[in-house]
């Protein structure tokens, strides 16, 4: 399934490469205020932003590909921050972001006079994960904002066996990365011994093969992984029970944390764009969302 | 005649090329991290801690960042130096002419992996090992990048170590066993210090080499900014800083000045590193 999308993906990239130089000499000029998207018959749209989101967006693509021919859509990760950048910039239709864009993006948008407008197309839920040997049944916000802080550096200090704690953390210009330390961590600073590592498919990895290790990855993620890491169960507050994530969980909102996800675009876009959008939202789309991991806003 | 005239013109343009680019890359490098001096000051480089994205405090000290770079870069040259002299002197004294011819491609083959796939054996195969050999809680550290390094800077210091043995006249090494030295004494004693100073440029250039690599580091030395001189520990290096943070810095903004100013230390160290080694082969008379 994902070697499928990632073929298709590679092939629409390098279709529209073809595309691109071929309609090189064409209208220059507009290109700035609508990318790409009035190439001939073809047209065609690119949806750039969050890595968390990337499974989610080449899914949507493929099946509107399959309903709508004459449109190609393309679909490239990079982080929510370098698609907002991209959209802002004029080279991506439709951002995809899984922060929302903040005061100074905000700032540049007006000054650059693009209308964004934002759509929150499904929630995700973070899971914390630790290694499968780690005894640690559940733990609380307040627990977890410690453990990232550098407060609690050993297992014992949440009822564990004595074994110190490798924080694992994404980049910093990673849109979880912003959002966890936000709402988990109440705003403040990440403990300086906890290891950054590029993507999410590393932390999994590292929390797989280190039994000390935590980490926070998108729940679809963890539901991919669930043969070697472990969830765990989150209390909003002491007394609170212990929640898995899950769709309904989620949903419900008893699982503390989680987030909306965003596709921006610009106001001014073409009807292909607004089409996406569409569609992402109707009952196909959403229905989308709920099978590959993530949870759907209807 | 103006044949001759166009043809110097369009040669000198060429070769100018790169000392242009060289000069052009410097100017912007220095535009881009020039506001941070004013706002909020040189100083604030100086800061112990590197945290660019936080709701309390920002701080960009690039000292723990310096020293993570210092760190892997010193103990790859601990591997690396031994290993590299040694075969080079193997390659260039010992060798009979077979072996050398299967050596040497090998060799320059290893400065040809691409090190994005030298990170990806290092995180899947090296980090468990050095995880399982000193009983860690993650393999991610400052050694496992080293070691990849090591294997990064080896063709480098191998090839220009085995060209400085090489040069040594034939001299030297006739007269030393017409006085009955042994093969040995005569490496060791007299080849290897007339070839000291092309072994020392070729060192240089290697930590030229593996003080600007990036790919490979960032994906295994765990990315924490510690300082800490303790090669179990996770680093975060100048170069894996850039790569990671660049893509979605706000242009601009004071973090994305501090960025220049990390690439503005590694290109000064690196220059200064070349310099020296250029001045050494010159001072030896190794290169005119």
């Amino acid at each position: 399934m994902i070697m499928k999308i990632k073929r298709l993906v590679t092939g629409v990239a390098v279709l529209l490469l073809l595309l691109q130089v071929s309609c090189d000499s064409g209208p220059k000029e507009s290109s700035k205020s609508q990318p790409v998207s009035k190439a001939g018959s073809q047209k065609a749209i690119s949806v750039k932003g969050s890595d968390t989101m990337v499974h989610l967006t080449s899914s949507w693509a493929e099946q509107f590909m399959g309903h709508y021919p004459g449109t190609q859509v393309s679909v490239t990760g990079g982080g929510s921050g370098t698609g907002i950048a991209a959209l802002l910039n004029g080279t991506t239709d439709i951002c995809a972001s899984s922060r929302e864009i903040q005061g100074k993006e905000k700032e540049l948008a007006l000054q650059k006079k693009i209308d964004l407008v934002e759509h929150a197309v499904a929630r995700d839920g973070l899971a914390i994960i630790v290694n499968p040997a780690n005894p640690v049944a559940e733990l609380s916000l307040e627990q977890i904002r410690k453990i990232f802080t550098g407060e609690y550096a050993n297992w014992k200090d949440v009822g564990g066996p004595d074994l110190p704690i490798i924080v694992l953390s994404r980049e910093s210009s990673s849109g979880t990365f912003v959002f966890f330390q936000e709402f988990v961590l109440n705003k403040a600073d990440y403990t300086p011994k906890a290891r950054l590592l590029a993507g999410t498919s590393a932390l999994v990895q590292s929390v797989a093969a280190d039994q000390g290790a935590i980490a926070y990855v998108g729940l679809a993620f963890a539901l991919d992984a669930k043969a070697t890491v472990k969830m765990l169960p989150v209390k909003s507050t002491d007394g609170a029970p212990a929640v898995l994530p899950g769709d309904e969980t989620v949903r419900a909102g008893k699982y503390p944390i989680a987030r909306p996800l965003y596709l921006y675009t610009n106001g001014s876009s073409s009807p292909e764009v607004k089409a996406f959008v569409d569609f992402c939202l109707s009952d196909a789309g959403q229905k989308i969302v709920t099978e590959t991991g993530y949870i759907s806003v209807k | 005649m103006w044949k001759d005239k166009a043809m110097r013109l369009l040669m000198v343009s060429a070769a100018s090329t790169s000392i242009f680019l060289v000069a052009l890359i410097f100017i912007f490098l220095v535009k881009e991290a020039a506001p941070f001096v004013l706002t909020p000051g040189l100083r604030a480089l100086l800061d112990r801690q590197w945290i660019p994205v936080s709701f309390v405090q920002e701080h960009f000290g690039i000292l723990p960042l310096v020293t993570g770079s210092a760190l892997v870069t010193g103990l790859s040259m601990l591997f690396t130096i031994p290993l590299s002299v040694l075969g080079a002197i193997y390659i260039a004294e010992i060798a009979n002419p077979v072996e050398r011819e299967i050596l040497k491609p090998f060799i320059e083959l290893l400065a040809s992996i691409p090190s994005v796939v030298l990170g990806f054996f290092g995180l899947v195969v090296l980090a468990p090992l050095i995880k399982a050999l000193f009983g860690l809680g993650t393999g991610l550290t400052a050694l496992t990048g080293a070691f990849l390094l090591t294997l990064m800077a080896i063709p480098t210091v191998i090839t220009l170590s085995e060209d400085a043995i090489m040069s040594v006249p034939r001299a030297y090494k006739d007269a030393s066993q017409a006085l009955g030295a042994s093969d040995l004494q005569t490496i060791f004693r007299v080849i290897i210090p007339a070839a000291l100073p092309g072994i020392i440029a070729a060192i240089m250039l290697g930590v030229g080499r593996v003080i600007g690599e990036t790919m490979a580091v960032l994906m295994v030395t765990g990315n924490s900014a510690l300082m800490s001189w303790s090669p179990l520990a996770p680093v975060r290096t100048m170069t894996a800083t850039i790569a990671a943070e660049m893509g979605e810095v706000s242009f601009g903004s004071i973090h994305y000045q501090a960025l220049f100013w990390i690439g503005l230390v590694l290109l000064a160290v690196t220059f200064i590193l070349n310099i020296i080694a250029q001045r050494v082969l010159v001072r030896y008379g190794m290169m005119k």
